[in-house]
């Protein structure tokens, strides 16, 4: 029952498939892909819009097409991806359990594990919106499932509550498939959506985009009938007397993600509060050894091409970890998040590493206009970026060669405002 | 003709039922919604109350004591989880102390075992999150915690192994005496027929009392509000915490539940309609507010879900009215049971059940079924026990409920039951898939599809929980299947 493991990765999405890869192409011959899902590439299976592969390969590429790239060089490098496979646990010594309809309970023994196990999303329950418990409230991910992957409409006449990315897809989605989608309501006074979906997915089609609004009723016995809209003051209550009603059978929620890290906790690892992934060195190692994460279990990227980048890192430095016997103690310089930045990863740099370049990624916590930002080690400035717009929709990330943070504890990444929107 | 038909399948309807399955007569139950528990048994505070509560003398008083002594054994013997985890009634200053001994001396009186008043040091040991305001509490460690739709569920179950009918969507309009039996019409004009009828319509029973009786009743529909929070908030509290009636009222309680959440609730309102299960934006500040005497850190973004249920509260009595109507020989009350009503319901089946079937000069069976349908559950077998049962059938290994590790093998065995689930929620309330952190976020499609598979029924078909609550609007290729 007990399987030994070089490098075991728990999930086949878009990060576990790039950290298998590279942890093959970093020498390591052992490497097993764990995935729940019938099928691998994860939720680019579902994402059927083109956008991806910009960066990462200079062209558009659709979901799917990004994934099959992926899981075309897993399948070169003969890596086993395990499907309809669902992890319970996880411990801090690297055994991994698991369960499926081929195998039954299997126990993994792993020299190192990579979790890339994805987010969640945001559920309306979460947010406490009162009302009925109606059909047709559906978080915008699930929606989009229905309809790429099943073929199933979810709805005809749509309100969609926050402007995340999938929200913002799922209006253009609905769209072309025949549904009218009333209103795109967000909390913020800004969306969290990247631009260009605004444009596209919204604009485009005339779908209004009520900032500072939310839901603030879902009415509807058994189907949902319609839900009222209210704008929210500075402090994000509804302000009365506000509220419009929009009639609609469909309510899509795009409120948030969620990092999935209940197996993380299971093997005791620190989580960051303002990221709800773990905490990692620029290796992408969590706080327990051997143990590495990538991906939106990490943190919730905007672009997939990042998330490749990060998890080929993760699997590089897991075969690396497997592969020895010793481990030296590295000195860290530490990372913060200073003013108007959230979710600094990694959260450690160490001194040494086989990489010359380290990535350090973040979200602006705030929309800021013709705004710099930088990284500074006590009164030096290491790197200075200015940018026409920050906004907490779209992360920023930057490569500095590692021997800057050399004998630096601690460098602080932030916002200098020239003039606050 | 039956000899008894029960109206309503929730608690206390199926617990009839099931103790009149143990007698040589026909049952049927007819529920007006889509599935057993659909009323006031799917949403309540789940909890077994000790009974200090109730008025002594009165019927809440005598079902809920005698109600909760058998909570063990029948829950044992319909394989569902019960854990007698103390009840605590929280003072939170002097002047409340005089009520907190009221309730002692009620208790006492109802008969409550082992109560006694704790002060600020042993309170505080027993469980360290109360806030620092409470000065003393009650402690009834007979108090408990159960799954009221699981409960309503399995007893449905061992009923119908035992010959029980249950016909569901009949809501019942007119009930008139015959010649020596009754006659139930139900609104799409459909007729039974039987020797006897228990009426257990919870918010529907004075409707159904005031046809037949000129003992008149009223049922006022009194809603309360719920949050549950995630099962990472597991152990803040391991009592049920109730607080002392004061000039705030009766305040909330934050318990946990036997599945490892946390509920806070209810607040209590009086309502117009019997449906009106909404959340209000007015009732979940409430709620914040008052539960945060208890719990003065109380973390509501780890909420999962919000729900209210409609308690029916009867305002002549204010008591529950059992048994046999005086002027309609054959017709029998369970009406007006709100709390603690899941507590009584045993105990109310028990005595009902016995009523009818001496009014029917009815025989014990010689043979009695034990089963209800249990199926494994995936998340409490060790390794060696899962793995056998993979072996024989795969589909235990297929997990489609992640949040809450629950595969495909118990979806399909809730759904070909004899009391099978016909909807999402019904699936839902017999296995917990969709319950979890991400409430159906990733299972919901599988669902959909599982569903549709076992009643033979296209996809775009599927409701959620009966009626038009379908759960998608259509199909995209129809050409495709």
């Amino acid at each position: 029952m007990n399987q030994e493991i070089d490098v075991l990765v728990i999930g086949a999405g878009p990060a576990g498939l790039a950290a298998a890869a590279a942890a093959r192409e970093a020498g390591c011959e052992n490497v097993l892909i764990l995935e729940r899902d019938d099928a691998p590439g994860g939720i680019l299976q579902q994402c059927i819009h083109p956008g991806f592969g910009l960066h990462r390969f200079k062209e558009e590429l659709t979901g799917p097409e990004y994934a099959q790239r992926f899981i075309d060089r897993v399948r070169e490098l003969n890596i086993p991806i395990q499907c309809r496979t669902m992890v319970l646990d996880v411990t801090e010594n690297r055994q991994v359990t698991a369960v499926s309809p081929e195998h039954g309970v299997q126990v993994f023994s792993a020299k190192a594990i990579v979790l890339a196990m994805g987010c969640r999303e945001r559920t309306r329950g979460a947010l406490m919106i009162p009302g009925t418990r109606p059909a047709g409230v559906y978080s915008a991910g699930t929606a989009q499932r229905l309809v790429n992957m099943e073929g199933l409409m979810p709805g005809k006449r749509v309100v969609i509550l926050g402007s995340g990315d999938i929200g913002l897809i799922m209006a253009r989605r609905m769209t072309f498939e025949g549904a009218k989608v009333l209103a795109c309501v967000e909390l913020m006074p800004y969306s969290s959506g990247l631009k260009r979906n605004i444009a596209q997915c919204l604009n485009d089609f005339d779908i209004p985009l009520l900032l500072s609004h939310t839901v603030t009723e879902i009415r509807g016995k058994e189907r949902v009938e319609g839900v009222t809209v209210a704008a929210v003051d500075e402090k994000r209550r509804p302000i009365p007397g506000t509220e419009q009603y929009f009639e609609c059978d469909t309510l899509l929620l795009s409120v948030g993600l969620i990092p999935e890290n209940e197996l993380s906790l299971k093997a005791n690892i620190p989580l960051s509060p303002v990221t709800s992934g773990p905490t990692v060195d620029d290796s992408m190692q969590t706080e327990i050894p051997g143990i590495f994460s990538c991906g939106n279990v990490l943190h919730v990227h905007d672009l997939v091409d990042y998330v490749s980048l990060e998890s080929e890192t993760a699997g590089r430095e897991a075969a690396q970890f497997a592969a020895q016997t010793t481990q030296e103690t590295p000195t860290y310089t530490v990372v913060k998040d200073g003013f108007g930045v959230r979710g600094c990863v990694p959260q450690r740099i160490r001194s040494k590493g086989a990489e010359d370049k380290v990535a350090i990624s973040f979200r602006p916590a705030d929309v800021y206009r013709k705004a710099t930002w930088q990284i500074r080690a006590g009164e030096n400035i290491l790197l200075k970026r200015r940018a026409m717009i920050l906004t907490p929709g779209e992360s920023q990330r930057v490569e500095l060669p590692r021997e800057q943070f050399v004998s630096v504890d601690e460098v602080t990444v932030e916002v200098v405002l020239e003039e606050k929107k | 003709m039956n000899d008894v038909i029960i109206v309503g399948a929730g608690v206390v309807g199926c617990s009839i039922a099931r103790c009149l399955s143990r007698y040589e007569l026909d049952v049927l139950v007819l529920e007006g919604k889509e599935d057993v528990a659909s009323g006031a048994s799917k949403a309540n505070s789940a909890i077994v109350h000790a009974g200090f509560d109730a008025e002594p003398g009165s019927n809440k008083a005598k079902y809920n004591v005698r109600g909760n002594e058998m909570f063990e054994q029948t829950c044992r013997e319909l394989h569902v989880p019960f854990i007698r985890n103390t009840s605590l009634v929280v003072a939170f200053s002097d002047e409340e102390l005089p009520n907190l001994q009221k309730l002692y001396d009620r208790g006492i009186q109802n008969g409550v075992k082992e109560l006694r008043i704790i002060d600020r040091d042993e309170l505080r040991a027993l469980e360290p999150n109360v806030s620092k305001e409470a000065v003393a509490a009650l402690l009834a460690p007979t108090g408990g915690i159960c799954c009221p739709y699981d409960l309503t569920f399995r007893t449905a179950e061992n009923a119908a192994a035992n010959g029980v009918k249950f016909l569901f969507n009949k809501p019942v309009k007119t009930v008139k005496p015959e010649d020596g039996f009754w006659t139930l019409v139900t609104e799409d004009g459909e007729t039974f027929q039987a020797r006897a009828i228990v009426n257990a319509s919870g918010v529907s029973s004075a409707f159904l009392n005031n046809q037949v009786s000129a003992t008149k009743y009223n049922i006022q529909p009194r809603r309360g509000e719920y949050v549950m929070l995630d099962k990472s908030e597991m152990g803040c509290f391991s009592a049920t915490m109730f607080q002392c009636p004061g000039p705030m009222g009766k305040g909330v309680l934050v318990s946990p539940t036997v599945d490892g959440t946390i509920i806070v609730g209810p607040t209590s309102e009086d309502i117009e309609s019997p449906d009106a299960t909404e959340t209000t934006a007015f009732g979940l500040d409430k709620m914040r507010r008052l539960s945060q005497r208890i719990w003065t850190e109380i973390p509501f973004r780890k909420a999962i879900t919000t729900f209210s249920g409609i308690r029916a509260h009867e305002t002549t009595k204010h008591d529950f009215v059992l048994g046999e109507a005086p002027d309609a020989p054959g017709f029998f009350n369970a009406l007006g049971v709100e709390s603690p009503g899941l507590t009584s319901a045993p105990a109310i089946g028990v005595d009902l059940a016995q009523e009818v079937a001496t009014k029917l000069g009815a025989k014990k069976k010689e043979t009695v079924s034990d089963d209800v349908s249990d199926w494994p559950r995936v998340r409490e077998l060790s390794p060696e026990e899962l793995n056998k049962l993979i072996e024989k059938d795969p589909r235990y290994g297929r997990i489609i409920c992640r949040c809450e590790t629950i595969s495909e093998a118990e979806i399909r065995a809730s759904i070909r039951c004899r009391v099978g689930a016909t909807t999402i929620d019904g699936i839902k309330r017999r296995t917990r898939a969709t319950m979890g952190r991400c409430q159906g976020g990733f299972c919901t499609p599988r669902l959909i599809e599982i569903l549709a598979d076992e009643l033979g029924v296209p996809q775009e078909q599927i409701t959620k929980a009966g009626g038009e609550s379908l759960m998608v609007l259509s199909r995209l290729f129809p050409e495709d299947k």
